[in-house]
């Protein structure tokens, strides 16, 4: 009688961890299922011409997505210049001076800018940006991904410099070194891993982002190196050539998205050999 | 050690004065913007969604008429499936978040397995939300169109169904991870005794290991709720984009977000747009309590 | 660290300097001469493929490169009174509000006469005929199912099957909507009452697709959908495209000619006039035009005299040797009568005061 209860239990057990691996396995499938055909179909899409030429006029075949490379390339690069420099500084001052008001304000701040909707990050850019400067420009657009950013990389700078030992800066301020120098030449470089992992991985995410650029980038069907105009992006041209009736263009999309893809799998790649390369033991 | 003469070091000294007090000042500054950048953003949301405001007032909660032509501007329907769709996808994803957040944290936490769906999870958060979208658009769509179909109800295949699933599976990530941390945490000495008093890990994580991370949990799925909220171009592509109220799953509808980015850009009159920011401002202030509600409970946790 | 500063301020000042005009700060527009060849305009889907194909020639005619955006009429007319653009399109004039709103006169034309066919998605079914009550009655959501028998008397011997019907309009500002609401409120007094004209309205049925796109990709997917959408797209897709009765009782089917009869009209001075319902015994009755529009006077917001001229100057190609493309993608040219009045409103384009175009 004891011995079936306990069969019954056991048996419950192994039931249990196959549903859960079987659930986990349901759940990759939709990853799985578009990540097959994102390269099954984007490497038919993909071909020389499609890295390099633009983009042909409606319903005519051919035409590639140079523009929204170049563009997403310009995007991330502005994005970066402008929330890098602030992020680093910002994330030293919250490490430094952990307990004083304006280090609990602005990581509250950092926090909360963390969880806005980017659409609303959209709208914010073209308030502030688009409008007083008359027209939209890819400028706006990097600006835009430079505030989804920016918290991203003030806060893991300032958990990354947390972790270094207080030691390590007291000796350096000990034998003389300046203050500034401390940081930026010692403590910084300590902290490096850490901080690129958060730069290069906040890069990947504002990669994919589309609805921030919808009005402030706004597209372009020409190639444009001119932060003052208007600029086509990867992701903006899934979401026009994914939702229209052509066949051809849904076919780019896939090639698209291929591309889009392979860029965030190789940054992310590349963040996991700085993290693991560069890190300094304690 | 280069010998310097007193006026030398002066100089020197003065210009590692200045050399200080600028990156002090440069990092404060930073630390500084981030508050008036937040504060930037509430201010221009709130100035700029006054005109509606002082149009509809509360009536922009519970009015159901999003009219442009007559500029009536309720945004209830936006409330109502921007609620709907999220609760659908958290109940949606729940199992398998748990599941995840099990598997990662409690059954593999080494190991070939560990590994294989720890990277699941990070691919999963690392897919942009218009692929997801473009996917949904490709599989998800024809396969609720299909069940439509034999269910009898109009088939369209985009609907707030639809968009519920795309949510789910992208809000997966987010709450697993959360799930998997807290799971984690759960005391050795705690399992130790309820092995040593013969429980099998089924009965272990049924009465023991979820009881003790529900608070865990929950801040999981308030930030997985936070994200839900905001996501924009995977919604958009498959709500079906209908400014009505909705009625049921398979209706389709329109989110806060998803309104936002279908008429931002051709909002003719001011009043228009002022009630678009006014939205934008309510996805604001939702998400904001969420966020900051999901991180509350975790910092509490942490403190234990 | 400062290395890193050091590469990223040198791209930053690579990538300004290449565009030629990226002052970063220069926030009042003043471009230098490459960037008044770029011109950017942006709305309506309905011409979005006459643009893509028009704007693509005069880029390899004149170096011209022209950024055109369909985001929708509503949207081409907002950025334009935003002045985010050098001009917009739109197959809805703009209105009084709409011109006073943007503070300065308006000089609108038409480039192009398209129609708003009724496409369909029905297996088997290769040619339907609608009348306008049996429009209006599917798109208020009175006529739920396709074999109801008012469809079922317009079509005898089709055989409909027992479905829903699953109604697609427009989710974003479009002209498309304005023209098609522009006919349903004319043949429709319960249209013109419960919802009336405008190019984004209160739908009571249906899913909303995104541009014309939006609403051929959803119908082309969804069997039993029906929309509405401009001829090219239809046409381009291989899809199903419905007869229409018109106001002479005629089943018409959209086409080139059709929609030419229809826009048999004198235009009056302003442009400003709506074709549907045309009393022509063979006009498709959901025809329409497209305009583009621009500021009448246009030293504004730090614009040079180039890119005014290079403005006035596509477009008057646009209304002239460009009206060789459109026939090809179904859109109609202009009349001779047309084209008159247009040169005249393109002539009155001034820049300080003067007119650009030295009549040519």
């Amino acid at each position: 009688m004891a011995k079936n209860k306990l069969n019954s239990r056991i048996f419950k057990d192994r039931i249990f961890v196959s549903i859960l691996l079987l659930i986990g396995c349901i759940c990759a499938l939709p990853l799985v299922l578009i990540l097959f055909f994102i390269v099954k179909q984007g490497i038919n899409s993909i071909s020389l011409q499609f890295l390099t030429h633009l983009p042909k006029p409606v319903g005519e075949k051919g035409g590639g997505v140079l523009n929204a490379i170049v563009g997403s390339l310009m995007l991330i690069s502005m994005a970066a210049v402008i929330s890098i420099p602030i992020g680093i500084l910002g994330g030293i001052y919250l490490s430094e001076k952990k307990g004083t008001k304006i280090a609990n304000l602005a990581r509250s701040s950092a926090e909360i800018l963390q969880g806005i909707p980017s659409i609303v990050i959209g709208i914010i850019a073209y308030l502030w940006i688009v409008k007083p400067m008359g027209h939209f420009s890819a400028l706006s657009g990097g600006i835009a991904l430079g505030f989804m950013m920016l918290p991203v990389i003030l806060r893991t700078t300032e958990e990354t410099l947390n972790l270094i030992p207080n030691s390590i800066k007291e000796a350096s301020l000990a034998l003389g070194v300046p203050y500034y120098k401390t940081i930026l030449r010692i403590i910084l470089p300590c902290g490096i891993s850490g901080i690129m992992s958060g730069i290069i991985i906040s890069l990947a995410r504002v990669a994919g982002e589309t609805a921030p650029l919808l009005f402030t980038a706004f597209g372009n069907p020409y190639l444009n190196t001119n932060i003052n105009r208007p600029v086509q992006s990867l992701p903006l041209i899934i979401f026009n050539y994914a939702t229209s009736p052509y066949d051809d263009w849904k076919q780019q999309a896939w090639g698209a998205s291929f591309v889009l893809l392979s860029f965030i799998l190789i940054i992310s790649v590349v963040a996991k050999f700085v993290t693991r390369r560069w890190r300094v033991q304690f | 050690m280069k010998i310097e003469s007193a006026k030398q070091k002066q100089a020197s000294d003065w210009r590692l004065g200045i050399a200080e007090k600028i990156f002090n000042s440069l990092m404060s500054n930073a630390a500084i913007l981030m508050i008036i950048l937040l504060s930037g953003i509430f201010i221009t949301l709130l100035y700029s969604s006054i005109p509606s405001i002082k149009q509809s007032g509360l009536g922009f909660i519970y009015g159901r008429v999003w009219d442009p032509v007559t500029n009536q501007f309720g945004g209830l329907s936006f409330l109502v499936g921007t609620i709907i769709t999220t609760f659908l996808a958290l109940i949606i994803s729940f199992p398998f978040s748990i599941s995840l957040g099990l598997i990662l944290g409690e059954y593999f936490k080494k190991g070939i397995v560990s590994e294989i769906f720890k990277n699941i999870i990070e691919l999963m958060a690392g897919v942009p939300s218009v692929i997801y979208g473009f996917g949904a658009l490709y599989f998800l769509v024809p396969a609720i169109r299909h069940i439509e179909t034999h269910l009898g109800v109009p088939a369209y295949g985009v609907g707030i169904l639809t968009a519920s699933i795309v949510l789910a599976i992208m809000i997966v990530p987010y709450w697993a991870s959360v799930a998997r941390e807290v799971i984690n945490l759960a005391p050795n000495d705690l399992k130790e005794a309820s092995y040593a008093l013969g429980a099998t890990r089924f009965e272990l994580i049924r009465y023991i290991i979820l009881p003790f991370t529900r608070s865990g949990i929950l801040a999981g799925m308030m930030l997985a709720l936070g994200r839900a909220l905001g996501e924009t171009m995977a919604v958009t592509m498959v709500i079906g984009n209908n400014n009505v109220l909705p009625k049921g799953i398979f209706d389709p509808s329109n989110t806060m977000a998803s309104v936002i980015a279908n008429e931002f850009t051709e909002a003719t009159s001011d009043l228009y747009l002022s009630a678009l920011i006014e939205i934008a401002l309510l996805l604001f202030v939702v998400s904001l309590i969420f966020n900051l509600l999901g991180r509350q409970i975790i910092k509490r946790m942490a403190s234990r | 660290m400062i290395k890193f500063f050091a590469i990223a301020a040198i791209s930053m000042a690579l990538f300004s300097s290449c565009g030629n005009g990226g002052k970063g700060g220069a926030a009042n527009g003043k471009d230098s001469t490459s960037s008044d060849k770029e011109l950017l305009g942006a709305g309506s889907t309905f011409v979005y493929p006459l643009c893509s194909k028009l704007f693509d020639a005069y880029n390899q005619l004149t170096g011209v490169k022209v950024n055109y955006q369909s985001i929708g009429s509503g949207g081409g007319i907002k950025q334009l009174q935003a002045k985010t653009v050098d001009f917009g399109a739109s197959d809805a004039f703009m209105s009084d509000d709409d011109i006073k709103a943007s503070g300065a006169d308006i000089i609108q034309f038409p480039v192009c006469m398209g129609a708003v066919v009724v496409t369909y998605n029905l297996d088997g079914v290769a040619k339907l005929k609608l009348t306008p009550e049996i429009l209006s009655g599917i798109f208020l959501g009175n006529i739920k199912k396709w074999n109801d028998k008012e469809i079922a008397k317009a079509n005898e011997g089709v055989k409909l099957p027992n479905t829903d019907i699953m109604v697609v309009h427009r989710s974003d500002g479009s002209g498309t909507t304005n023209i098609f609401t522009d006919y349903l409120s004319k043949v429709s007094p319960e249209w013109k009452t419960k919802i009336g004209v405008g190019k984004s309205v209160n739908w009571p049925v249906g899913v909303g697709g995104k541009g014309n796109e939006g609403v051929a990709g959803q119908v082309k997917q969804t069997p039993g959908a029906i929309g509405y959408v401009e001829l090219a797209y239809a046409a381009k897709n291989n899809m199903a495209i419905a007869d229409l009765k018109n106001a002479s009782g005629n089943f018409i089917t959209p086409s080139l000619q059709s929609v030419q009869s229809a826009a048999n009209i004198d235009l009056p001075a302003d442009t400003r006039i709506t074709i549907t319902n045309s009393p022509a015994a063979d006009a498709y009755p959901i025809s329409g035009f497209t305009w583009f529009i621009l500021y009448k006077e246009q030293n504004y917001g730090g614009r040079s005299q180039a890119k005014a001229s290079n403005v006035t100057k596509m477009m008057w190609w646009v209304t002239h040797e460009g009206q060789q493309y459109n026939e090809p993608l179904q859109y109609a040219k202009l009349s001779d009568k047309a084209t008159k009045v247009v040169e005249t409103l393109l002539n009155s384009v001034t820049y300080g005061g003067k007119p650009i175009l030295t009549n040519k």
